[in-house]
């Protein structure tokens, strides 16, 4: 039984003799381009011939690259499973070089594309254990160096890096007034809107501007301001010294004699401690902005009702609660995000890990603080 | 020359340890006053590691490590600023700072050690760009100028102060051959005008063979040198088959003719 094809760059031809000896005979290229063709005709005419030998005649290939090889060894695995023999005869000299380079002999077993292997439980929760320990450790040998260059600044107050200090005020605090203001405006109309519908069928309509001034002093200018600033500033601080890190900027800070703590985080720490409050008072201002819009408007309020009843409910303390929890948020986001910076390790995607970290852990962080202040001061206020 | 040489790095016994693992083990070796000093050899050996050891960002797990008569492997933070003041680094990628001007950045460690006013500090400044042939490039960012720039200017960072020892981490890595042969010839200028030791760590043999006066060769398997001495001496006489095929440009054994 004789067939034969001819693909244009290649081609075959087969001839099986009557003990079930299959021969056949590849011409021309067996790269890249004709692998599949080949090995989408060849394949199913072992199959159905299931021959007893298999010999491959390479006398009239011209070129064989390493899709070629592929296609030899699809055809020995198909061979050898039907549990038949499997030969090349007249191997050309370039063949055999491009052969033996691949070590086509070696590659008899099947074995899966080889993956990054997944160690045991154990070894992972030990690894884990180990990394945690380290970074705590890091951490805290982060948090007394901070305090240190904190003391060293207070000490000595030209110490300070001025212009990088001044830079990342204006970066965390005057750039972030739109969105802060913006979503305090938001946030204060929502409120004064909900508590509307409850409060007027009690006729209680005045204790709007009490709530709403309440709720934006005490707990949401504070916690959304801090928000907002883990994620505009906390991210940036954790990304800009995460690639210094890398680019081995760092190293070379300490290698020239500066403390990278004092050099590179006390000036964001510094910046944040002083407009994150700030900008507190002025989430503060267009929260109750937002719900005299709401008042005035839907609730048939005068103006000036409702800014009386907002200085009669809020006290100072309110106020200084309120900007002393936005200190303590401030310091916790530019602590955390700058500690994340300096721990990357690797390339850039350590650098995108960081900044994620950053930003999970400073709300984590805010929201911690605000529940233990709430604690606090229900106990002790 | 009868004056006996006088060392200045001396390594007694470093051994280097990540973790579990150790990179380098029982390395000693001396770098004389004045000197092209070169640390071979191929990837992972260990160069970087052991370059990292000498600049004190890392200790060592144990060895010493003594610089100009401190021993920077047990001293606290003192001698390490010592010693920092002593050296200069030129970095892989430059490493300069980003938000900082090229002038800005040569300027940062005059400002912080000396109190030279800014006219005297903007001078020499522009003295050190002249020396590394960067005249004009002040007020350019780092990210405004090629890469050949960018290690020059990180030299001319490393030399502001004009250190005794200046360490280089693969000066010529991703450098076209033309700027890369500049670079040698401004190292080997800077050596003869100034008198400053060079380490510099490499595995570009063009740069090995026309900068270095001696060299050492660390090898993975072994985790310590195999070689030290002249460069060209060694390519000659080396028996060392690791040693005779760095220096030869040579293959590993592969036998593709079978």
């Amino acid at each position: 039984m004789r067939r034969s094809k001819d693909q244009g760059s290649w081609g075959y031809e087969t001839s099986q003799d009557r003990k079930g000896a299959l021969t056949l005979r590849l011409t021309g290229r067996m790269d890249a381009a004709s692998a599949g063709p080949m090995l989408r005709e060849l394949g199913p005419l072992i199959h159905t011939t299931v021959p007893n030998a298999l010999t491959v005649d390479l006398s009239e290939v011209t070129y064989v690259d390493d899709f070629g090889v592929l296609v030899l060894i699809q055809l020995r695995h198909t061979v050898t499973d039907q549990g038949g023999l499997y030969s090349l005869v007249h191997v050309t000299d370039r063949v055999r070089e491009t052969l033996t380079l691949l070590h086509f002999d070696d590659l008899t077993e099947r074995v899966p594309l080889a993956k990054k292997e997944v160690p045991n439980i154990f070894v992972r929760l030990g690894d884990a254990t180990l990394r945690h320990i380290k970074d705590f450790r890091f951490l805290t040998s982060f948090t007394g160096s901070v305090f240190l260059a904190l003391l060293y600044v207070c000490l000595h107050p030209r110490a300070l890096r001025r212009e990088d200090t001044v830079l990342a005020m204006q970066k965390t605090g005057v750039d972030a007034l739109p969105i802060v203001g913006l979503i305090s405006f938001l946030l204060g109309l929502i409120i004064a809107f909900m508590s509307s519908v409850q409060l007027r069928q009690f006729g209680a309509d005045i204790y709007v501007a009490s709530l709403v001034s309440l709720a934006m002093t005490r707990e949401l200018g504070p916690i959304m301001t801090a928000i907002i600033v883990a994620g505009r500033s906390g991210s940036a601080f954790a990304a800009e010294i995460g690639t210094m890190r890398i680019s081995e900027e760092i190293d070379a800070l300490f290698t020239m004699g500066f403390d990278p703590t004092r050099f590179l985080a006390l000036p964001k720490i510094v910046a944040s401690l002083v407009v994150v409050p700030l900008l507190t008072l002025f989430s503060d201002l267009f929260g109750v902005l937002g719900g005299l819009i709401v008042g005035v408007l839907m609730l048939d309020l005068t103006a000036n009702a409702y800014i009386a009843q907002t200085f009669v409910t809020l006290t100072p303390f309110d106020v200084f609660l309120g900007v002393l929890k936005s200190a303590v948020f401030a310091f916790l986001i530019s602590w955390i995000s700058c500690f994340r910076g300096f721990r990357v390790q690797g390339g850039a995607a350590g650098v995108g890990e960081a900044t994620t970290s950053s930003v999970v852990s400073s709300i984590f962080l805010i929201i911690l603080t605000d529940s233990v202040f709430s604690v606090i001061l229900r106990y002790w206020g | 020359m009868a004056v006996a040489r006088q060392p200045i790095i001396q390594v007694r016994d470093l051994t280097a340890r990540y973790g579990e693992e150790t990179i380098l083990e029982g390395v000693s070796f001396d770098v004389f006053e004045g000197e092209v000093f070169v640390i071979l050899g191929g990837s992972g050996c260990g160069k970087s590691t052991l370059l990292k050891h000498l600049i004190g960002l890392i200790r060592p797990y144990s060895g010493q490590v003594i610089i100009d008569g401190d021993d920077i492997s047990h001293g606290g933070s003192p001698v390490i600023n010592r010693l920092l003041r002593k050296i200069g680094i030129l970095y892989q990628s430059g490493a300069l700072f980003g938000s900082m001007t090229v002038a800005e950045n040569i300027a940062l460690p005059i400002v912080e050690y000396t109190d030279l006013s800014s006219d005297l500090v903007s001078s020499l400044v522009r003295m050190k760009l002249n020396l590394v042939q960067l005249e004009g490039y002040g007020d350019y960012l780092p990210s405004e100028i090629s890469g050949g720039m960018k290690k020059r200017a990180g030299l001319a960072r490393a030399m502001a102060l004009n250190p005794k020892i200046l360490f280089f981490d693969e000066p010529s890595a991703g450098l076209d051959p033309v700027i890369s042969a500049g670079l040698d010839n401004l190292i080997l200028h800077l050596n003869k005008s100034l008198g400053t030791t060079m380490v510099i760590v490499t595995h570009e043999l063009e740069s090995i063979l026309t900068v270095a006066q001696r060299v050492i060769m660390l090898d993975k398997g072994t985790k310590g040198i195999i070689a030290e001495g002249d460069p060209r001496h060694l390519r000659e006489t080396s028996r060392n088959p690791l040693v005779w095929r760095f220096f030869n440009r040579q293959a590993e054994d592969r036998d593709i003719s079978a």
